[in-house]
């Protein structure tokens, strides 16, 4: 009797949350594993069964590749440039937070401020920004005697473009996380390194500042490219994938096979490549913290 | 100061003025007149500010539902997160039941699934059930958060086990412990998982551009792009408006609450 009532407790605390990430999390996660092997089309009757064909069409079409290609090209500018940013502005606020607090303060707002703000609604403004006529870029760059670009519909520039947005949203990100790693160094380091003969900041950074933020450098790189594969909004609102599929990226291409085409099979295939892709993202940074526990 | 200093600082300032610049230029081409838009010579600030864009937006535009149906889908998201969440997470934290390590390791691996890898199969499932175009199916998917019962669990781990056992001394049921005693004693982790749910949700694009194609039902970066599409380039400074008008809720939330907001978005980083 007590035992059955310690039961319907449980059930009635933990039970709707278990059902919850049953019902929205692992279940979809198996079906679209399933559907992934199928023709399915959204709101077709039936399907058949076509083994490893969607895969085979995504790594071997133009198009597949393409996106697969752009999304590696967006991550390759996007996690180098907003880590090594994101640090270098970290390490200029640190240096500055005990002498002049305040302005340290109102740069780290500023910075942190497009990671708050709503991304679809900045992309519209950085598309006026961009504005081939109307917008500031231009204008400026006329101003200097520059040539003007039509940033958002030249094939060869649009994915750059797009990455400097990326940049521009994730940098302070990134910068608040090495502020913390920066809080968490003891000073008697640097004392012990000026001992030992560091006498210029770049001795310093080197000797003790770089080895000591490794573990929160991976952890900001793991992130940063796990935001970069996911790459969606400014694809979304500023290009649609385009001029000519030249900014197409995975979770765009899943989003326009699977809800524009109604392709489920192949749009799920897409699917299973990205989760696999953030799996084994995953898996690395498990080896980093681990390897983090062996260094304490 | 060191000649280094000031390099370094000029440089950040420069970096901060780059950051600022879509917002500025938002707000400023929101508060410009029609014909000093399409001026052959544009400028930064505006010559003549009006606030002509924001009473258009606001009356003549769907903006205002927009920013409704934002509040009505996040508050509900966060209110069924938490119903859900805060109960299983303090049984996760304080009782042992058959399971609770699997049910722990559920969370933990569904940590790792972002919501585009489940779009599919919940489309799929919400189609047959008529649940497209409704606020229920808007809200339904996220009430599974794998993110909040972690940071809930963990933070109520923190409360004393003598504690809870005073309160079941007392007489409190299980689920009057979880509200009276671990939800208040955890509040600035709750706090901390609000300020996450509500920004990522008010955010948005990729659930709402699957799940509706109703104009009435758009969230807020939904709706801005709608209006973007509606109108034929001619409207710019209402869409700029618009765009200010969906940016602003939290980034004045954010500069009020700096360490909250920095806590609740780069939480899960900084507390690794």
């Amino acid at each position: 009797m007590i035992g059955l009532r310690r039961l319907v407790t449980d059930l009635a605390l933990a039970g709707p949350a278990a059902l919850a990430m049953m019902l929205f999390i692992f279940l979809p996660v198996v079906v679209v594993v399933v559907l992934s092997f199928t023709d399915y089309q959204f709101g077709a009757r039936s399907f058949d069964w076509v083994a490893l064909d969607n895969y085979a069409d995504l790594l071997g079409s133009r198009h597949g590749r393409n996106a697969l290609i752009n999304t590696l090209i967006y991550a390759a500018i996007v996690i180098p440039a907003s880590v090594g940013l994101g640090l270098l502005v970290a390490l200029g606020l640190h240096a500055i937070a005990r002498t002049m607090p305040r302005v340290s303060a109102v740069l780290r707002a500023v910075y942190f401020l497009p990671v708050a703000a709503t991304l679809v609604a900045m992309a519209v403004a950085w598309q006026m920004l961009l504005h081939p006529s109307l917008g500031l870029i231009n204008q400026w760059l006329s101003a200097l005697g520059l040539p003007g670009r039509q940033w958002l519909s030249d094939r060869g520039i649009v994915l750059y473009t797009l990455a400097a947005i990326g940049v521009w949203q994730s940098v302070g990100y990134n910068m608040v996380l090495f502020l913390a790693g920066l809080a968490a160094i003891p000073r008697s380091l640097y004392d012990a390194a000026a001992v030992d003969g560091a006498e210029t900041g770049w001795d310093r950074f080197w000797i003790v500042t770089w080895p000591m933020l490794g573990p929160t450098t991976l952890f900001v790189m793991i992130v940063t490219c796990a935001n970069a594969f996911r790459v969606f909004e400014t694809v979304a609102t500023m290009t649609g994938g385009g001029p000519a599929f030249a900014s197409d990226t995975i979770v765009y291409a899943l989003y326009r096979e699977g809800f524009v085409y109604f392709k489920a099979g192949y749009a799920s295939a897409i699917t299973v490549v990205f989760f696999g892709a953030l799996v084994i993202l995953t898996a690395i940074q498990i080896v980093v913290v681990e390897r983090r526990v062996h260094y304490r | 100061m060191k000649p280094s200093t000031v390099i370094s600082l000029g440089l950040i300032c420069l970096g901060a003025v780059i950051v600022m610049l879509p917002f500025v230029w938002m707000i400023s081409v929101s508060l410009k007149t029609h014909s000093e838009i399409f001026t052959p010579d544009v400028t930064l600030l505006p010559r003549h500010p009006t606030l002509q864009n924001y009473w258009t937006t606001l009356t003549q535009t769907d903006i205002p539902v927009y920013l409704m149906n934002g509040v009505i889908v996040t508050i509900g998201i966060l209110v069924l997160q938490l119903l859900v969440s805060v109960p299983c997470a303090y049984a996760l934290a304080h009782r042992r039941f058959p399971g609770r390590a699997l049910l722990f390791g559920a969370v933990v691996a569904a940590l790792l699934v972002p919501f585009h890898v489940t779009a599919i199969p919940i489309f799929l499932g919400f189609s047959r059930m008529g649940l497209l175009n409704t606020y229920t199916g808007l809200v339904l998917p996220f009430i599974a958060t794998a993110f909040g019962l972690f940071l809930l669990r963990q933070a109520f781990a923190q409360i004393p086990a003598e504690l809870i056992d005073a309160a079941r001394v007392d007489g409190m049921s299980e689920m009057g412990i979880a509200w009276r005693v671990a939800f208040p004693l955890g509040l600035p982790t709750v706090i901390a998982f609000a300020i996450f749910s509500v920004t990522a949700h008010w955010n948005d694009l990729f659930w709402p551009l699957i799940a509706t194609t109703d104009p009435g039902l758009a969230t807020p970066p939904r709706g801005i792009l709608y209006f973007r599409d509606q109108e034929s380039g001619d409207d710019i400074g209402p869409l700029m408006a618009g765009a200010t008008l969906v940016t602003a809720p939290l980034v004045i939330a954010f500069l009020l609450a700096q360490r909250r907001f920095t806590e609740g978005l780069a939480g899960a980083g900084l507390k690794k």
